[in-house]
């Protein structure tokens, strides 16, 4: 009824005269940890341990999110932070239960390989000595050829045979054994294969916006944000990218359905080639894949200041999230109206715009919310102030947003607010200008290497695999014994033997609904009148016949 | 198009109540006939399951088999029936230990003269054979429901939460109806069924209800169909299983003496072994499809979003399912844990699984918003 356990304990060692109290203690925690019950329990943990991972905030996944769950529990935040929970699946308790886990797991398949591999070498084992105990059990006629003619039977439907005699023992089904060492093995593969994605793997994200005079290149100053692995040295794999074009195609209700962006790449060595790539098929170079996560608009916005100086700024504006890509975002001039006979910069007169873009503006006013992602009635709101940006004082600023402690020590004053069309331009109270010249796009990229991914799908086939055979296949053994002719017949085996008889008896080794009805197909094979073996679909009633 | 789909997943709704109600009525029916006929047939068929090897030791052990897969119509009507080889596809075979129950297979035909409890016991049965039907025709109504929606909105069904719980219920039924022809005798097993496939469906149209929209880009894909598909199907047969790991535990209470409120209901179940087996066999089966679907998932969001795993919800929910039902097989191998506590995982594991369904839609936010709420 259950799974036959048939692995010996793990080996007794010889008893000794004088037990090392410390050596006992360790062996028999190594027993406790390799137990089925301990990789069950460690199981649960597991388990329970990824919930907070999912119901927390994390790092990993939305930083923004983390900052908003310390504003809103400032006493909590610091404390859950410590122990770890906002990194859940890096933290302490979390990499102990796993690592404890594969410990055992380890541990457990480690013996178990041994003896499995002991077993596919060995031969099934001798027939034993009462046959009717088995929980399969019958006698038919012997067929002609006797112990061979039964172990050739078998061997044609895959049985691993031996032949003591006058008796078969056969086995099948150890691909279920294999299969479970291949897919608990396959875990551990699994395991190193994401250490080694740590370990050598590297990423960063930036945005990129298309023009020649953008060009990105793949050194780690390049990213807004990167993560490179401990063992990663620093150099990257080197190339350029230039984004040329960038199509993005929406529904109706402003859903988007297709990105793709065509891009000119200049990887080291080689010349510059066209590529393109979209979500869902990202562009593999290589050491790197580079992967389509958004897009947007940077709107260009050309300041020209007192001195008659133009200045050009496309920088992306973020959106807010909404269905039409209203977006955000900051044009900064940090050298507006530096004298250019002197030289001289005066910190009071650097100017910057805040600007929130509408793809496709209302018609009537408020225009604070675009209506479509596409560039139907573009309108850009720019907020002009002028006075110190607070970019000289040794703390980074985004390049997103304004510093508004700036603004609120009065360094940075607003001088006014405007909308304007594409091709539209603004005169300041001081009567320098700003121009609205237009957009390009811009998207998200998302650049990286894992080493450890060819090894992780490798073995995530062998899990797969491993799982089928070890779930679906099943262990059983047959046992054939030529019986002792009966008296008046001394040439029982002979080709005219009648009335000799086999005895035949089955052993599902593990659970095997199935096993009575498989028995009795083979017993009809084996005493089958030879020649029709195992084809013959009336097998079972043959058998029972025979068996009267 | 659109509309139509609505109305028939109303209309299935309604349906699947009318099949639970019937199963209801056989329910009742049969508990008046139980105290009427002494030592019911089934009580029979928990004494003979698994005992294949008793059976065998007295006659040719070859007619086990050959009674396998054939069960005379008498055997069937005595809620006996044996084998069937190999369920949904052919991997797994459930056989003849189910109910492996020949030696009896003739004894519990009913001979007691005609009388009230004979008439009863005829009602009960008519009962449940109007709830499987109509259970048929609630699954083809759902069917067409799904096959409707998936021609509205020009892809397939599984765009959004509400699709999701409609496919997945589907192939709960669906499933459960092959496991029927296989095994005629669970049918009682139909009023649970009923009553889980009604709340789905139900939550799905009150509750999750979204009009028809094409997919975001992510979902462009075919890994789109092939991760999705296998998950659904792996959490309907999850759904399926469900069932008689309910009734597994129920019976089992049963049978162990429990006379309190939930086990009486169970007092016209299969044996408990049978259906802690059935329960082992459609996990079984679907775990692997499960594991498949979440490597196929992690393949896509390498593909989509640049790395194969990163603890999203949804990945974080699959990965608590998966370790929990691995829990459950680990915990059905492992000879010193008792079979009543890894049901229970199988059970907690559903609840998981229902967790990824709705909770992480609802409660969280994720990369996988696709609920439409
Ligand atoms: C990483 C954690 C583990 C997972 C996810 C896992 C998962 C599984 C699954 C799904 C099965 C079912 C396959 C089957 O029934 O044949 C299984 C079987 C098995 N596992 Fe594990 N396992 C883990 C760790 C371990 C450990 C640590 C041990 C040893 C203590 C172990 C020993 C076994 C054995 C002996 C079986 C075979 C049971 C049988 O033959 O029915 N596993 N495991």
């Amino acid at each position: 009824m259950t799974a036959v356990d048939d692995r010996p304990a793990t080996p007794a060692e010889a008893p000794r005269r004088r037990p090392n109290p410390l050596l006992a203690l360790l062996r028999n925690s190594w027993r406790q940890l390799t137990s089925m019950r301990t990789a069950l329990v460690l199981l649960f943990l597991l388990a329970i341990a990824a919930i907070p991972g999912s119901v927390l905030p994390q790092r990993g996944v939305n930083p923004e999110d983390v900052r908003d769950f310390y504003t809103a529990n400032p006493d909590l935040a610091p404390v859950l932070d410590r122990i770890g929970a906002f990194e859940a699946f890096s933290s302490v308790w979390f990499s102990a239960i796993y690592l404890l886990l594969f410990t055992s797991l380890i541990g457990c398949i480690t013996p178990r390989l041994r003896d499995h591999v002991r077993a596919l070498r060995a031969r099934p084992p001798a027939v034993p000595k009462r046959l009717e105990r088995l929980p399969q059990h019958a006698v038919v006629p012997a067929p002609e050829g006797g112990a061979a003619a039964v172990a050739e039977t078998l061997r044609r439907r895959r049985w691993r045979v031996a032949v003591h005699g006058d008796e078969v023992s056969a086995e099948k089904g150890y691909l279920k054994e294999t299969g479970n060492l291949i897919f608990h093995s396959s875990m551990v593969l699994v395991l190193v294969g994401v250490a080694l994605g740590s370990w050598y793997g590297w990423h960063g994200n930036r945005l990129l916006v298309a023009g020649a005079d953008q060009v990105f290149c793949n050194t780690r100053q390049q990213y807004a944000e990167a993560r490179l692995g401990p063992r990663v040295g620093d150099n990257l794999p080197r190339f350029c990218m230039q984004l040329d074009e960038f199509d993005a195609r929406f529904l109706e209700t402003g859903q988007p359905a297709f990105y793709n962006a065509k891009v000119t790449v200049d990887e080291d060595g080689g010349a510059p080639r066209a590529e393109e790539f979209s979500v869902n098929s990202p562009l593999r170079l290589d050491g790197a894949n580079v992967y389509l996560l958004g897009h947007g608009y940077a709107p260009v916005i050309r300041y020209t200041d007192r001195f008659g100086r133009s200045q050009t700024s496309a920088v992306p504006f973020l959106s807010t999230g909404d269905i039409g890509l209203t977006s955000e975002g900051l044009a900064a001039f940090p050298d507006a109206n530096v004298d250019p006979e002197t030289g001289e910069r005066n910190p009071d007169l650097q100017m910057a715009f805040d600007g929130l873009y509408l793809p496709t503006a209302p018609q009537d006013p408020p225009f604070d919310r675009s209506e479509y992602p596409t560039e139907r009635n573009p309108l850009l709101g720019l907020i002009a102030y002028r006075g110190n940006l607070g970019l000289d004082g040794g703390i980074p600023g985004s390049v997103y947003q304004l510093d508004q402690r700036q603004v609120r020590n009065g360094r940075l004053t607003e001088i006014g607010a405007r909308e304007l069309r594409t091709g539209e331009s603004w005169t300041l109270d001081d009567g320098t200008t700003v121009e609205f010249l237009g957009t390009r796009p811009f998207i998200t990229l998302s650049v990286r290497h894992d080493p450890g991914m060819t090894l992780l799908l490798v073995s995530s086939i062998g899990l797969v695999l491993g799982l089928m055979g070890s779930l679906f296949v099943r262990r059983r053994r047959v046992f054939v014994r030529l019986l002792p002719t009966a008296p008046g017949d001394p040439d029982g085996g002979s080709p005219t033997g009648g009335s000799s008889l086999v005895e035949v008896a089955g052993l599902p080794r593990t659970e095997h609904p199935g096993f009575a009805a498989e028995f009795a197909q083979l017993v009809a094979a084996i005493g089958g009148r030879s020649g029709d073996a195992g084809t013959d679909p009336d097998a079972p009633a043959r058998a029972r016949e025979g068996a009267e | 198009m659109s509309a139509l789909s609505d109305q028939l997943v109303s209309i299935a709704t309604l349906v699947y109540l009318l099949a639970m109600i019937s199963h209801a009525v056989e329910y009742a029916l049969g508990n008046s006939r139980a105290r009427a006929v002494a030592a019911p047939s089934r009580e029979l068929v928990g004494a003979a399951v698994g005992a294949v090897s008793t059976g065998a030791v007295d006659g040719p052990a070859v007619e086990g088999g050959a009674a396998g897969g054939r069960g005379s119509a008498g055997d069937q009507a005595a809620g006996s029936l044996a084998v069937g080889r190999t369920l949904a596809g052919g991997s797994v075979a459930a056989g003849d230990t189910l109910a492996a129950d020949r030696t009896s297979g003739g004894a519990v035909v009913n001979t007691s003269p005609p009388g009230r409890a004979e008439r009863t016991a005829r009602r009960a049965e008519l009962g449940g054979r109007i709830a499987v039907g109509l259970t048929a025709v609630a699954a083809a109504l759902h069917l067409a429901a799904l096959v409707t929606r998936g021609l509205a909105a020009d892809r397939m069904p599984w765009g959004n939460m509400y699709e999701f719980v409609l496919t997945v219920s589907f192939i709960g039924v669906a499933a459960w109806l092959t496991v029927l022809v296989k095994w005629p005798f669970l049918r009682r097993l139909g009023l649970f069924l009923t009553l889980v496939m009604v709340l789905l469906v139900a939550t799905a149209e009150l509750v999750l209800y979204t009009p028809i929209v094409p997919l975001v880009p992510a979902l462009n894909s075919y890994w789109f169909v092939v991760h999705v598909s296998t998950i659904v199907f792996a959490s309907g047969l999850f759904l399926l299983g469900v069932v008689p790991a309910a009734a597994y535990l129920m019976r089992a209470g049963y049978e162990n003496g429990k006379r309190s409120f939930p086990y009486t209901l169970a007092k016209r179940l299969p044996a408990a072994a049978g259906l802690e087996r059935l329960t082992f066999v459609l996990h079984a089966f679907s775990f692997p499809i499960f594991t498949f679907a979440v490597i196929a998932g992690a393949i896509w969001a390498e593909a989509a979003w640049g790395r194969p795993w990163g603890w999203d919800p949804k990945e974080t929910w699959a990965f608590i399912s998966w370790v929990v039902y691995a829990g459950y097989l680990h915990a059905r191998a492992t000879p010193s844990v008792r079979r009543n506590t890894a049901t229970w995982l199988a059970i907690l594991g559903f609840l998981t699984v229902l967790m990824n369904l709705f909770g992480v839609n609802i409660f969280f936010e994720g990369l996988h918003s696709y609920g439409g709420l």
